[in-house]
């Protein structure tokens, strides 16, 4: 993989008192690439998430997000960086338009951008009738795709998706896929974590971590290949399972 | 400032939008101060009174006639024994019993002085209250009445005025203060705390956290829309106490309501706190509940006077903030006072309020890493 080093981290380390949460991660993230980042839950993934976010500082080791040092310079990445989690992003009580306005207006965008941001998005998404619907209203996997394209509107350069597909039926998540690999195309950078094996195949690269460690760091072929497996879920059970025993 | 501006338009649209946060916010202080009024102020307008004549002369039976036609009160028996008045009360119809003493006639005329006494129900204070104070009035007018045409002087009847069961008539009048006092407390702390545990609770906190707004735009937009609501809602109960209820503000509305502020800053504070150590709406509401309101109605003096506490009771009410605020309002409304009694509850609160902010954003901060 060639290209501009979006993300760079050199020996992260994160402790919290006597617990390693990362220990030693080293890697890096190239622009439009969509990398997905694999582990059991405690493996140290979302420790490393809120890291590269901004959310919390490293213990040592040197992490470049954007181009901005994550220890001195979090605020500049959080003006950079997009982000989507797990549990829902948008307000449910707040219409999809009330939701643009506050995403748009906490990011700093112009009132004139945000209404030009707001018309391509629903635009885009075939939205337009929605637009002074309550979210609650809107069935499942519409909110999804609105939460991401929302997470997209400050035009960031990367974006953070923590288990964006939770609870999401297979058609949806189907969908919300094909979204993500428009939106990699046009030069933004998809750092996602997942459960969801099969979702690891979509990505580019896979990052594996377990028990705070980096275990394996690939494309998913090159995974298979190595350890001799028919699919990621293979990979994963192969990697993380032996050293799971052994302690 | 934009990004902080648009956030607390969302945090207004939020509360506009749920019904039952407007109801909370506005509805319970109304419904509250008009049930306090009205039920404390039982109508004056036929409250049974019982006479008790032992003079039995000229003057006595005009100024009972005087009182009992009066329209305001309703004579409920004649009693001819101090011994009776007890009983009297006890039969719960009569709320107050007026007493011509024996020689009450002869006084007037040869020492051109006689003493009525008016003794009340103290358990219901306000009633009370208002019935010697309606009695007092028609017997100063009895005395202009029988003073005009003989200006040689009859004499002059003084009043005076026992109360039965509550000598000091505690509570008088308090339910305004001690509803703004647990009103704000309700809605600052309780409202701030659901409202930021709520975000965490559906995860858009997070999603907020990784934006650029800094932690401190984040409380400063959660509770800037209960700091306006809030002192809205002060100036809501004031005037409504004053229009419906005939109850002014005596001493500086300025003091009043800077006062107020620091009192809403120190709620808004505690609420910050509630909300750093509990994850969900279900736990910000408990503890509130739990720690603030049960405190602020039973130890704060609202209902149960602290002069009568238990020490143990008075020690622990000692670190409830509503007690001095309490002090303060009720120092500043009912007395008139001025800073000058007030301002070592002030100082309490003043350091209060900065304590709870100091502790709610270290453990604010705390929560990020």
């Amino acid at each position: 993989m060639t290209g501009n080093r979006v993300i760079s981290v050199r020996n992260l380390v994160k402790k919290f008192g006597s617990f390693t949460a990362n220990d030693n991660l080293n890697f890096d993230v190239y622009e439009g690439e969509i990398f997905g980042f694999l582990g059991a839950n405690g493996a140290g993934k979302t420790t490393a998430l809120r890291i590269l976010s901004g959310l919390s500082a490293p213990t040592s080791g040197e992490v470049m997000v954007a181009g901005y040092d994550a220890t001195k310079e979090s605020e500049m990445i959080k003006r950079n960086i997009g982000y989507m989690c797990q549990k829902f992003s948008l307000y449910e009580d707040l219409t999809v338009r009330e939701n643009i306005m506050l995403y748009g207006g906490i990011y700093g965008m112009s009132r004139q951008l945000i209404r030009e941001q707001e018309q391509k998005l629903l635009n885009r998404l075939n939205f337009n009738e929605f637009r002074n619907r309550v979210i609650s209203d809107l069935p499942l996997g519409l909110r999804q795709k609105l939460a991401f394209s929302v997470a997209l509107l400050h035009q960031p350069k990367i974006i953070f998706l923590d288990e964006p597909t939770g609870g999401v039926d297979p058609i949806t998540r189907r969908q919300f896929w094909e979204m993500i690999y428009e939106t990699a195309s046009a030069g933004i950078t998809i750092f996602v974590t997942t459960h969801y094996m099969d979702e690891a195949e979509y990505c580019d690269r896979v990052c594996i971590m377990n028990e705070g460690r980096i275990v394996a760091l690939d494309t998913p072929e090159n995974l298979k290949k190595q350890y001799n497996a028919l699919n990621v879920e293979e990979v994963f059970i192969k990697i993380a399972r032996p050293l799971k025993e052994t302690v | 400032m934009k990004r902080f501006l648009a956030f607390v338009k969302k945090e207004f649209l939020h509360i506009f939008r749920d019904i039952r946060t407007l109801i909370i916010i506005f509805g319970i202080p109304v419904a509250q101060i008009l049930i306090f009024g009205f039920v404390v102020r039982t109508d004056i307008k036929n409250a049974g009174v019982a006479i008790m004549d032992l003079s039995q002369d000229d003057v006595s039976r005009k100024l009972t006639d005087k009182i009992i036609s009066s329209g305001f009160f309703l004579n409920t028996g004649y009693l001819s024994n101090y011994t009776e008045i007890e009983t009297e009360f006890r039969k719960g119809n009569t709320r107050a019993v007026l007493i011509f003493g024996k020689d009450f006639g002869r006084n007037l005329t040869r020492e051109g002085k006689a003493v009525m006494s008016i003794i009340a129900d103290g358990s219901d204070p306000n009633a009370a209250t208002l019935i010697t104070n309606y009695t007092m009035a028609i017997v100063r007018d009895f005395n202009i009445d029988i003073a005009g045409p003989a200006l040689s002087g009859s004499g002059v009847i003084v009043p005076e005025v026992k109360m039965f069961y509550n000598p000091n008539l505690q509570s008088h009048f308090t339910f305004v203060p001690g509803v703004i006092t647990l009103i704000l407390i309700l809605i600052c702390a309780l409202m701030t705390s659901v409202t930021i545990s709520r975000e965490k609770e559906f995860g858009t906190m997070e999603v907020l956290l990784v934006s650029p707004l800094r932690p401190v735009q984040i409380i400063l937009g959660k509770v800037t829309p209960y700091f306006l609501l809030s002192f809205i809602n002060v100036i809501l109960i004031l005037l409504l106490s004053w229009i419906v209820f005939d109850l002014p503000v005596k001493g500086s509305l300025v003091l009043l309501l800077a006062e107020t502020m620091l009192y809403i800053l120190m709620s808004l504070s505690l609420g910050i706190l509630i909300s750093t150590i509990s994850d969900t709406m279900q736990q910000a509401i408990f503890i509130s509940f739990l720690g603030l309101m049960l405190p602020t109605i039973i130890l704060s003096g609202f209902i149960f006077p602290i002069e009568n506490m238990h020490q143990v009771y008075n020690l622990v009410s000692m670190i409830v903030p509503p007690r001095y605020f309490i002090v303060i309002i009720k120092n500043i409304m009912i007395k008139g006072t001025g800073l000058m009694f007030v301002w070592k509850e002030t100082l309490i609160l003043l350091l209060m309020t900065i304590f709870f902010i100091s502790v709610s954003i270290r453990k604010f901060r705390l929560r990020l890493e």
